[in-house]
């Protein structure tokens, strides 16, 4: 069985090391949140200008003043810190933060992402992903394998225009968790029920599948 | 206005010196710390042909929206325009020029701009659309593109609190783009929710010092949200 957004977070979530800066992009990513597992601190960077975005108000605490990078109204934690937006991405450009999930419409084996445009569709921008998929050393790419026509989203070579050149290493699919090394995908993990065989039907891009492949495991 | 008061009492006051064919840069995201009463004003001014930056172009009859309904705008440069129908309608009919800048790069062109540089290398947007006809360099095996200071003519920000002086504070994340916008514009006119007393700020705490700050003004704010978003209480 192919993972839900859920699960996909869940998987996402085991990633996550205490005392981690991360910054969640908008999705599945988001969802991330829900899925910190016991006994870990982590800080969520919204690229607005907030370190330690907490969670959302009640309607009591709505503030006009107080948003995050989706332009929702949230609230700061404890030990949060509120700076401009150059200070923002200079942490984010500067390799600071421990970790970035971010979704795409496609990623190739060079590790190439494109998650901003699609020609002839209107274009409304790229925000800071472009910010992010350059800074960032440690980056997951949450998206399905497939698009619902069943076309590879993991290429060869990525055909829309570019948000970041070579930048991508893990790529955590609703069918697989892969990474990206020398020119090919590696699969690491299957969703649990899917077939090896299913994965390398519907990965376009050069893969490599070591003997054992095991199953994603959820608490 | 004399010396370092730098306050003035009226919104045409404020945005005096504003013509056709001027940049203006504009603090704000999303909704969020927008100057709303000084585009107000700008849009009463019908000045046209602007160049604009600022991350967004606000919502349909607010924020920059506004000057979208008289078609003030001739070219925009921001990192997500994808609130705003009007904006949509100009863009798809050729009648803006959308210069889309990645949002990290759009702050540091405010801060060089306002910091005396004239252009810096960054890796976002290397091989991408965004990097095309600039120039690449190669630093330490990996590469880079060059990217412009901006320069404005007007720079219309935000704040919380403001002394006569032009120190400004800036309240949660309203702070965004608004420090940044405050130093690259010739004329820098910042709106605020109280001006206080010289001394009731810290100096330590000052975002904006007063050397960037021209023209200071109290003003009363919708603050619309743009996405209201609670938990159970």
């Amino acid at each position: 069985m192919a993972l839900t957004r859920e699960q996909m977070a869940q998987r996402v979530a085991q990633e996550l090391k205490d005392g981690f800066y991360v910054n969640l992009g908008i999705g599945i990513p988001t969802l991330v949140a829900n899925y910190v597992p016991d006994g870990i601190d982590v800080m969520l960077q919204s690229e607005n200008g907030l370190l330690g975005m907490g969670r959302f108000p009640t309607e009591d605490e709505v503030d006009p003043d107080m948003i995050n990078a989706g332009k929702q109204t949230v609230t700061a934690r404890p030990g949060a810190a509120i700076f401009d937006s150059a200070e923002s991405f200079a942490m984010i450009r500067g390799g600071h933060v421990d970790l970035t999930v971010l979704g795409a419409f496609e990623v190739d084996q060079e590790g190439n992402i494109a998650s901003w445009m699609v020609p002839g569709k209107l274009i409304k921008g790229m925000g800071g992903a472009m910010d992010l998929v350059a800074g960032a050393e440690n980056i997951i790419c949450t998206m399905t394998h497939a698009s619902k026509h069943g076309e590879s989203k993991l290429l060869e070579k990525c055909t829309l225009p570019l948000t970041g050149a070579g930048c991508i290493n893990r790529v955590l699919t609703d069918l697989a968790y892969l990474e990206i090394e020398n020119g090919a995908f590696i699969l690491k993990e299957r969703a649990p029920g899917v077939s090896v065989e299913e994965i390398v039907e519907k990965t376009a891009g050069k893969l490599i599948v070591p003997d054992h492949v095991p199953e994603m495991t959820f608490d | 206005m004399s010396g370092f008061d730098k306050r003035v009492y009226s919104y045409e006051e404020a945005m005096d010196g504003i013509e056709s064919g001027m940049t203006l840069v504009a603090g704000g995201f999303g909704l969020c710390g927008i100057p709303e009463n000084l585009i107000a004003e700008v849009k009463r001014r019908g000045v046209k042909d602007l160049t604009v930056i600022s991350n967004n172009c606000g919502v349909d009859g607010f924020g920059l929206g506004l000057l979208l309904e008289e078609k003030q705008i001739k070219r925009f440069y921001a990192s997500y325009v994808g609130e705003n129908a009007l904006f949509e309608q100009q863009m798809l009919n050729d009648e803006i020029e959308v210069i889309l800048t990645p949002q990290g790069t759009l702050a540091e062109k405010m801060r060089a701009g306002g910091a005396g540089i004239p252009a810096f290398y960054t890796a976002t947007g290397y091989g991408t659309p965004i990097g095309e006809g600039k120039e690449v360099r190669e630093f330490n095996g990996r590469h880079y593109i060059l990217e412009e200071a901006f320069h404005a003519d007007f720079a219309i920000i935000k704040g919380w609190k403001a002394d006569r002086y032009g120190n400004v504070v800036y309240r949660d994340t309203a702070q965004n783009f608004n420090p940044l916008a405050a130093t690259c514009g010739k004329v820098t006119v910042v709106e605020v929710e109280e001006i206080v007393e010289p001394g009731e700020l810290r100096p330590d705490q000052i975002h904006t010092p007063g050397i960037y700050v021209d023209r200071i003004i109290q003003g009363t704010f919708e603050k619309r949200i743009e996405k209201r978003t609670v938990r159970e209480g």
